[in-house]
């Protein structure tokens, strides 16, 4: 099959490139890394993502890794297939470049801190740091009055529909939304209508339980 | 009329936006953002930028913010004016692309909190971090020496030629080889220097730093 994917289970990186494939409706074979026993920092890992993380891809030749590069690239390169997740028009796509960029410079920093804390710390059975959620909710939710501000006046974040910028925050919410921290976004109504609304698209189902 | 640009010219995010434009040869004019009065915080700018940071850009009236979605755009938009800036093929898009996330992750997020420590906290009357300093330290090494493999293969991070993706590291690296005072980060790696040599001799670059020399 000419689309690979490496990547873990539980990884939100991952997760944000399975969920782009998904609404491409696109074909692929997954390749599981077991990040328990170091698969992640063999050589032959790091000839694919030389920072040794999660996912890495390839499409016959082409080998990517940093998964918003490779979203973009599925977005643009299968433009005719399955939903679209990019705007054609310059200026519109500018601006959900905008808020993609968003998400990766200022919600994502936010909330990793708070899915390692909340998420996977229970899960291997380690006790959570009150002072780091607390500092980092902090953070989350000045990210978050900036998305309700947005969303009131637009319906999605990078403008009338759903894009990559809204797609990438689809795995770390659903994570949140587990947590305690679901209450942030439970607090804001436009953010919470969007968050009900993204996370019921077919293809992020469809991402999550197969 | 010419793009307007706002943010002070000491800032790297800006300087990322004025090398691409002047990659591209496209007109701007600077609008300083007084950032020690706290003007970026102000009801006026927050309506320019909701997360009251620089830069902003205003091209009559498209207005967008976020340096790397900014040169983005613009590469884009003047593609003939540099065909190699941001790709020719899908395929040269996605590794530069790659390499752009590549700096605003591991790169950008150990030179930022190496700044904030070394320069702006101690300039505010705080302590310096030093453990946390040399966390990250640490792990910009090794940060470079990945860029140091890859740059044995390719004499540019996307490619053999000067993209955003190299263009997008400008601004820290000269923070690091200045005021950090970390330049053997780049000059004790062969291919890494060669590479900083090049980028930071374009015109484009130096027509910056004028401009920093000048306005600062």
């Amino acid at each position: 099959m000419a689309i690979k994917l490496y990547g873990a289970a539980g990884s939100t990186a991952t997760l944000q490139v399975q969920a782009c494939l998904a609404e491409k409706d696109l074909h692929y074979e997954f390749v599981s890394i077991n990040m328990s026993y170091k698969e992640h920092k063999t050589p032959e890992f790091l000839s694919r993502n030389p920072f040794g993380q999660v996912p890495a891809f390839e499409d016959g030749d082409l080998k990517l890794f940093e998964s918003r590069a490779i979203t973009q690239y599925l977005a643009h390169t299968y433009a005719d297939k399955g939903n679209d997740v990019i705007i054609k028009d310059p200026k519109k796509m500018a601006i959900v470049a905008v808020w993609i960029e968003v998400e990766s410079q200022k919600f994502d920093p936010a909330c990793s801190k708070l899915v390692w804390e909340l998420g996977y710390k229970p899960m291997f059975g380690m006790t959570s740091d009150d002072v780091v959620v607390e500092e980092n909710e902090k953070k989350l939710e000045q990210v978050l009055d900036v998305y309700e501000s947005r969303l009131s006046q637009s319906k999605y974040l990078g403008g009338d529909s759903f894009t990559l910028a809204d797609l990438h925050h689809l795995p770390v919410i659903k994570y949140l939304m587990g947590t305690k921290a679901k209450r942030l976004f439970e607090a804001r109504p436009h953010v919470s209508a969007w968050v009900a609304d993204i996370q019921s698209r077919p293809a992020w189902v469809k991402a999550i339980t197969t | 009329m010419v793009v307007k640009v706002y943010g002070p010219i000491k800032a790297a995010c800006p300087q990322r936006v004025l090398a691409c434009l002047l990659e591209l040869g496209v007109d701007f004019e600077l609008i300083g953002v007084d950032l020690d009065s706290n003007e970026h915080k102000q009801p006026g700018f927050l309506q320019k930028q909701p997360f009251g940071q620089v830069p902003v850009v205003e091209d009559e009236d498209f207005r967008l913010f976020e340096s790397r979605a900014i040169i983005r755009y613009y590469a884009t938009k003047y593609g003939d004016k540099n065909r190699k800036l941001y790709g020719t093929t899908l395929e040269e898009k996605a590794l530069v692309d790659q390499w752009l996330e590549v700096e605003a992750h591991h790169f950008n997020d150990m030179v930022y909190t190496i700044v904030l420590q070394k320069l702006v906290i101690p300039k505010m009357g705080g302590k310096t971090d030093h453990d946390l300093v040399q966390n990250c330290e640490k792990k910009l090494e090794q940060v470079f020496d990945i860029y140091e493999q890859r740059l044995s293969k390719s004499s540019h991070l996307a490619g053999d030629w000067f993209t955003l993706a190299d263009l997008s590291h400008l601004p820290g690296i000269r923070y690091l080889v200045n005021e950090c005072e970390l330049s053997h980060m780049v000059r004790d790696r062969k291919n890494v220097n060669l590479w900083w040599n090049d980028i930071s001799n374009r015109p484009a670059w130096k027509k910056v730093m004028q401009l920093f020399h000048e306005l600062s």
